[in-house]
């Protein structure tokens, strides 16, 4: 089965402080630590999986600029076989649509069974997989927390619901997934992979490569503008809860019942 | 008539019985040695040939002295026994051998000076066969696990090897006293014993009896020799070699590849240990010494807080794994992956390389490299614990584990610390990312920097350049990013034209020791302190009350060998009580781990700090006094787990000075 993973480079929020620009229309990115967005770690991991399992091979793709050659980089040493950098001055300025655009293009030029995505971005809105999906008039289903091939081109899947309960559906390749945190374990990469994979060549496709007109994708063609960036003020909420300790647990208890921290 | 070699057994003379048996005997042993010796031959190579000078020091001290034996005292005196017993005897056993082959090695008289001895050597260890076997049987120690019948059989063998010389020799002497005088036996010993009983038995009965003790010697001395490669006897053979190879240099972590440079580390298509063969010849040498005496597991803290690792446990099935990989006949057996069939991934994550179980084994078996290279395995496999992934990706990216930036590494100083950036500075304070970052741990930061103050001289650190020492990301496997982590700092350091580097973090000490060259003499901030005492530079107001112990760093300790710094500052301190706990020095018990170990949560029933709170409470203790970022931040955390905070209080050795000190 060919597996195409679509990854993203976002700055990682374990190791930053993250700040406001004093505009007010981005985050402060001097000294930002970037990563792969987590979420897509999880793809990765599954695509790896079911390339174990049934055969073929694992693609990761990225739209961005050459530093986020990084991310595939990371992703080869995991294991993909393969990393397409899409790259063009003409996608600066996209939005979520845009960026779908620029992957259905990309998906148009090759051939690929099964597409998977993070479950969000971690500096995004998790709409790029519907959105892929629809162009392509595939199939989607989104939080996706078990994949399992079955003969010919069916798949079975899990999805998380709200409240924790879980449905399983038959899905028909080929199809894009969105994959949620946890379906697996990914594996870990350190310095040693991603030097080992380090004079792969990588391609990188412009929008000349995939056809793709100011129209589809960039700013020009951009419907959502981000407006503004603010920290929310601090709500006053935190309770103190008081008594033994024994008293205290149970008073937690109950609480996270009522909110439904627990089922 | 006292011939061994021209008497007939079964119409065989015994000339031609005892060299064939003898033969036989040899060529049997020499064919499952060379069976042995193939995983050897085939494993990952070992640089241990060099310093024979220092290895043949290590043999003199803890093969024929037996150094470590005496740490349990029973057993130990009982092993001293057999082995001095076994080296005085050796040469007998190639007597008797040799009697059976030609009639000029039978002694005629008493043997003199050295017939006396093996008497009694005999005599002696066959006693301790015995007690041996009642200690098994009876008090069963709770280190030897489940009562096995293994060792019960070995120790009878060798009780059967004595009593048989001890009736071969008597009823000689017997047989001799009727004929005139006999020959002088020791007295109350097994041959002199016999001789009395045989005393009034008949010409005939006494040469059967002869004869029958000399094939019953025959029979157990070889089948001894052959049974010894299979299980922990072969420590009588493999233990003069584990020894002598043994490992030199405390607190090092062999490299990835022996004869590999770093820089060519790229180059090696797989790290660490996943099959049999990727450990060195000498750990499999390990493997086959290991007695399972059962010492390691009781002092290793994993184990005791019922992790699921036993240093003991590790050598034996890895032992048995060999010996089913490589057995002596037929195909191999056993093809279980080593990592997830062998041993569990918790197994390997769960030690804290504490050293505790190497600094007890009296045979030497290394087992922190071995850990190391497991994980190396793991890790490249990209098999690093979950738990384990945030803190590794934010040493490559910041670091440090915390993901804190880099800017804020100097924030604990305050402003009160100048950062050495080329020339004028003399020392460097080296501070490590938990006495940087942790908010607990950076008031041991404080302390040492106004330590420093006073011993004058000037001094600075590293602030937003210096990185993690790496120490304890190597120990977990990560030898790429923990070459990343040195170089930086080893340029950092280099670039900070410092002369001397202080360190208040036992961890970064050993690294800066032990893992770096080429950067100047470290030193830990209690050898500072001790030495600022005893020349009268600090002075210290007295303690008002409690009664201190002081916790043993295992890396400032057991692999660096301070004990006496800490305490001998700690002792300078007027009106202070200091009680030992029962386990320090070089039995210190693990408060946890230090380094990525914060960060991994094995299975266990018990936390190791909150262990080693309970033995400070139990030593009647009422402050910890440790000399380790990360002891200070288990212990305290231990304290409030176990319930005890009003009754136990931990402190850093350079936040009591500081507190202590007068102007």
């Amino acid at each position: 089965m060919e597996i195409l993973v679509c990854a993203k480079r976002v700055p990682d929020t374990a190791e930053n402080e993250i700040q406001l620009n004093r505009a007010g229309t981005d985050i402060e990115r001097d000294d930002l630590v970037y990563s792969v967005n987590e979420p897509d770690n999880y793809a990765v991991e599954e695509a790896l999986q079911i390339a174990a399992r049934t055969g073929g091979k694992v693609t990761v793709v990225t739209v961005g600029g050459d530093e986020d050659e990084e991310v595939l980089r990371r992703e080869m040493a995991m294991g993909a076989a393969r990393g397409v950098l899409i790259s063009d001055d003409a996608f600066q300025g996209s939005d979520g649509r845009g960026i779908a655009a620029i992957l259905k293009a990309y998906v148009q030029s090759e051939h690929y069974d099964l597409i998977l995505t993070g479950v969000q971005a971690e500096d995004g809105c998790a709409q790029v997989g519907g959105m892929l999906a629809a162009m392509l008039d595939y199939p989607f289903a989104s939080l996706v927390t078990s994949i399992e091939v079955l003969d010919g081109r069916k798949l079975k899947i899990g999805r998380e619901i709200e409240g924790g309960s879980k449905e399983i559906n038959a899905i028909d390749l080929p199809c894009v997934l969105s994959i949620q945190t946890g379906i697996n374990e990914p594996r870990y990469v350190g310095m040693r992979g991603i030097r080992q994979v380090a004079s792969v060549p990588i391609p990188t496709l412009g929008a000349a490569d995939l056809g793709l007109g100011p129209d589809a994708a960039g700013e020009a063609a951009a419907k959502v503008k981000r407006v503004d960036y603010f920290v929310p003020p601090a709500g006053k909420g935190a309770e103190m809860l008081q008594g033994s300790r024994e008293e205290i647990m149970e008073k937690l208890m109950d609480l996270l019942k009522a909110k439904g921290g627990l089922n | 008539m006292d011939s061994i070699a021209e008497a007939t057994y079964w119409l065989i003379r015994g000339r031609e019985l005892f060299l064939f048996l003898h033969l036989l005997g040899l060529a049997c042993f020499a064919a499952i040695a060379a069976r042995r010796l193939a995983p050897l031959l085939r494993a990952e190579r070992d640089f241990r040939f060099d310093r024979p000078l220092a290895r043949l020091g290590k043999l003199v001290q803890f093969w024929l002295a037996q150094w470590r034996h005496p740490r349990y005292r029973l057993a130990g005196v009982l092993h001293i026994l057999i082995f001095a017993g076994f080296l005085l005897l050796a040469s007998r056993a190639f007597t008797v051998l040799a009697m059976g082959l030609s009639d000029r090695f039978i002694d005629t008289g008493s043997g003199g000076f050295y017939g006396i001895v093996r008497h009694y050597a005999t005599t002696v260890v066959f006693l301790c066969m015995g007690t041996a076997i009642v200690r098994r049987l009876v008090f069963r120690p709770a280190r030897y696990g489940r009562p096995s019948a293994d060792p019960i059989f070995l120790l009878s063998l060798i009780a059967i090897l004595m009593a048989a010389d001890g009736v071969f020799e008597g009823s000689q002497a017997a047989m001799h006293a009727q004929a005139g005088p006999a020959e002088f036996l020791a007295p109350w010993s097994l041959a002199w014993i016999c001789q009395s009983a045989f005393a009034g038995a008949a010409l005939a009965t006494l040469r059967n009896l002869h004869l029958g003790a000399y094939l019953a010697h025959e029979f157990t001395f070889f089948f001894l020799l052959c049974y010894r490669p299979f299980g922990i006897q072969f420590h009588v053979e493999t233990s003069l070699f584990s020894i002598y190879f043994a490992k030199l240099d405390r607190g090092t972590v062999k490299p990835v590849r022996w004869g590999v440079a770093d820089q060519q580390l790229d180059t090696v298509p797989s790290f660490g240990v996943k099959k049999l063969e990727d450990f060195t010849w000498k750990h499999i040498l390990d493997f086959y010494s290991c007695a399972d005496c059962g010492r390691c597991a009781e002092q290793c803290p994993a184990n005791a807080a019922g992790r699921p690792l036993s240093p003991r446990a590790l050598s034996i099935k890895s032992r048995d794994y060999v010996f089913r990989h490589y057995p002596v006949w037929g195909p191999s057996s056993d093809g279980t992956p080593l990592v997830g069939g062998l041993y569990s991934e918790d197994e390997i994550w769960s030690c804290t390389t504490c050293g505790a179980c190497e600094a007890e084994c009296p045979l030497l078996v290394e087992y922190i490299d071995k850990i190391v290279d497991l994980r190396r395995g793991l890790v490249d496999d990209g098999k690093a614990p979950q738990p384990l992934h945030k803190p590794l990706k934010a040493l490559e990216g910041r670091g440090n584990p915390f993901g804190k930036l880099e800017k804020k590494r100097a924030d604990w100083a305050q402003g009160a610390v100048p950062i050495a950036n080329g020339g004028g500075v003399e020392t460097l304070f080296f501070a490590d990312s938990i006495t940087s970052y942790d908010d607990r741990a950076q008031s041991i930061g404080r302390a040492v920097a106004r330590i420093l103050g006073r011993l004058g001289g000037n001094f600075g650190i590293l602030g937003a350049k210096e990185r993690d020492s790496g120490h304890d990301v190597r120990r977990f496997g990560e030898e790429t990013l923990f070459l990343a982590l040195r170089d930086h700092n080893t340029e950092a350091i280099r670039a900070s034209g410092a002369r001397r580097i202080v360190t208040a973090d036992p961890h970064a000490f050993n690294a800066l020791k032990h893992d770096y060259k080429d950067v100047p003499p470290v030193e830990h901030a209690s050898q500072a302190i001790a030495r600022a005492v005893r020349t009268g530079q600090i002075r210290m107001k007295p303690v008002e009350n409690g009664v201190y112990t002081y916790h043993d760093p295992c890396y400032l300790g057991r692999h660096n060998g301070i004990y006496q710094d800490p305490r001998d500052v700690l002792d300078a301190i007027p009106g202070l009580r200091r009680v030992e706990m029962k386990r320090s020095r070089d039995r210190s018990f693990c408060c946890g781990g230090g380094g990525l170990a914060l960060f991994y949560e094995a299975q266990e029933e018990q936390r190791m700090g909150v262990l080693r709170v309970r033995m400070a409470a139990e030593a009647g203790a009422s402050v910890m006094v440790t000399a380790c970022p990360f002891c200070l931040v288990n212990i305290e955390d231990a304290i409030k787990v176990a319930g005890m905070e009003g009754q136990m209080t931990a402190i850093d050795l350079a936040e009591l000075v500081d507190r202590q000190m007068v102007s």
